[in-house]
């Protein structure tokens, strides 16, 4: 592209997208480096006094620590509900495309069925049978829902379909391999790209839960980022005596976010790839 | 699991059968219970987690928790109930507002946005790619939470406009402007992918015959990316009759505005651990899941045909 009209005007409607895009996030790094007066009282998308080291002291500190908690949590539910769900579709994902056995048409058929049933309708239901099992407010109330992930499954199984030729599998069996390690020699390894995308994408919704932690936990100490975050948020409004200032619930959001950055700009061609087989087939 | 096996060639020379009907068979068999083996965990998660909460959700959905008689079966009372709701309606109406209004504003800028992209080859245009498509990669908690300051008329950067971003009047503007800045991007490289498909020579004769950039993308790439551009506002469309979590999170900034009704999802949740109405609320999440599901196989059954044209 040279200078030409059109060019200069395509660049001038993307300049203006991109700062309506990044606008949030210059403010949330402008305002984590102030503190309290600070945020109220300097101009919000300049710097004034650099308070950011004492906001990230404060942030750990507050309420005795439970923001790392929260971290902790996070990173604990995302990396266990996301490598479950991947090895779990990976598995189902494999049989779909290539193992016949009785009933796979049927099963196939009612994931493809169910795939479009919204998630927020069965927060409720799923609360109320946690409750009877007596699994509300423990880690399996999170997790355990978490490991269902029938688009991944879908993913898997169109990726297997169109990637991974019979004859490949024929051969290992042929050379004496087992089912189990025809699947892991052969298949896993042809998967890889496909299921970095899964765990990527599971991993993601798994740190950005909100409505089943919610829901799910009430002890404060078994809280992801978000419903944690949520709650400080909550009581900053409201006003409460001790509650966590803006400051430091800006500078929370701000450590909340950049892991996720980080994994999104290393991770970008999975991203993109997850999205691509998603909206083409 | 099954490590040792013989292979299929020598076993069955070496058992005198004809070729290939036992070990043929037993390799069937394998295969079957690998195949069942493989499939369990999945199988039962979907049981466990999805087919059982839909019908637990169901069931007690048609009872009616009572002082006098605790529990009582009530047929479809709750539904009933949830049709002739005006807090119910008033939600259902006001999604339908956003969803109408919303999905074509963000469809829009992720059609342009990709169109551009597509287009230009420039480094900025790259950069831009990006900048797009990184708040999807924030949590909708913490978009929001964002926007909750920025909104702030104390310590938000457009307190000087005197704009009040969360009054009844303007909020569900806000909201909406939320939900656009968090997915026109990934929109944007939904659409981006299916343009990247196209095949370049269609558009190339066009550009021989004299058709400006502008004209190929309106007249050419638009209407080729159609299927793409359907999906999308269909996804769009199901998500925001099933708005929750933005509305949750700004609710203490203007009670009086975002309600306790503000959206049929907000109500059920409400009314489930607000008021511990349980049964009413399976009934509003039971109609709310029903409208989503068979409104998304309609809306892509009707689509078929046209979408398939391409």
């Amino acid at each position: 592209m040279t200078f030409r009209k059109g060019s200069v005007a395509a660049h001038v409607v993307m300049g203006l997208l991109a700062i309506y895009f990044l606008l949030p996030f210059w403010w949330l790094v402008v305002a984590a480096t102030k503190d309290n007066t600070g945020l109220f009282q300097s101009a919000s998308l300049w710097f004034s006094d650099f308070h950011l080291i004492d906001n990230l002291r404060i942030l750990f500190e507050q309420d005795g620590g439970v923001y790392v908690t929260w971290l902790r949590n996070s990173a604990f539910y995302a990396v266990v509900s996301g490598v479950g769900a991947t090895v779990i579709s990976a598995l189902a994902g494999y049989a779909f495309a290539k193992l016949r056995f009785p009933g796979r048409n049927a099963l196939f058929a009612l994931l493809l069925g169910l795939i479009m049933v919204p998630a927020t309708a069965l927060v409720l239901p799923t609360y109320l049978l946690m409750s009877q099992a007596n699994l509300v407010d423990t880690i399996w109330a999170v997790i355990l829902p978490s490991l269902l992930n029938p688009f991944g499954v879908y993913l898997l199984r169109v990726y297997v379909h169109d990637s991974i030729p019979d004859e490949m599998l024929e051969a290992a069996r042929i050379d004496g391999a087992g089912e189990f390690r025809v699947f892991t020699s052969v298949a896993l390894p042809a998967m890889k790209p496909a299921l970095v995308t899964v765990l990527l994408f599971s991993m993601v919704a798994s740190w950005n839960n909100f409505f089943l932690p919610l829901v799910m936990l009430s002890d404060d100490q078994l809280y992801p980022l978000t419903v944690g975050l949520r709650a400080w948020y909550m009581s900053a409004i409201m006003g409460n005596g001790g509650a966590a200032t803006f400051s430091v619930i800006v500078t929370g959001a701000l450590v909340a976010i950049v892991p996720l950055i980080a994994a999104f700009l290393m991770l970008q061609r999975y991203w993109r790839g997850g999205l691509t087989i998603g909206s083409v087939k | 699991m099954t490590e040792v096996q013989t292979s299929p060639a020598a076993a069955p020379a070496a058992a005198g059968l004809s070729p290939g009907t036992g070990t043929r068979r037993s390799a069937r068999v394998k295969e079957a219970a690998t195949g069942w083996l493989f499939a369990l965990p999945f199988t039962v998660l979907l049981i466990a987690f999805l087919l059982l909460p839909m019908a637990y959700a169901f069931k007690i959905s048609l009872y009616r928790s009572t002082l006098i008689e605790g529990e009582v079966f009530a047929w479809f009372d709750n539904y009933r109930q949830a049709i002739d709701d005006p807090l119910v309606r008033e939600g259902v109406v006001r999604v339908l507002i956003f969803g109408l209004l919303q999905t074509p504003v963000m469809i829009g800028i992720a059609l342009v946005a990709a169109l551009l992209i597509d287009a230009a080859t420039s480094r900025f245009s790259r950069f831009f790619r990006l900048a797009a498509f990184v708040p999807y990669a924030v949590p909708v908690v913490i978009g929001t939470l964002m926007w909750g300051f920025l909104y702030s008329d104390s310590i938000g950067p457009f307190a000087w406009t005197g704009i009040d971003f969360t009054s009844s009047g303007t909020v569900l503007a806000s909201l909406g402007n939320i939900v656009t800045w968090q997915w026109a991007g990934y929109n944007m490289i939904v659409l981006y992918a299916a343009l990247q498909g196209l095949p370049r020579e269609t558009y190339e004769s066009a550009r021989i015959d004299g058709a400006t950039e502008v004209q190929i993308a309106l007249r050419i790439k638009t209407p080729m990316i159609s299927s793409a551009l359907v999906l999308a506002t269909l996804f769009t469309i199901m998500g925001t009759l099933q708005f929750f979590t933005e509305p949750l999170i700004l609710q203490p900034l203007n009670p009086g505005a975002i309600t306790q009704h503000y959206t049929p999802n907000v109500y059920a949740y409400n009314q489930a651990f607000s008021f511990q109405q349980y049964n009413y609320s399976a009934a509003i999440s039971f109609l709310l899941g029903a409208v989503v599901f068979i409104g998304s196989y309609i809306f892509l059954f009707a689509t078929r045909k046209r979408s398939a044209l391409r």
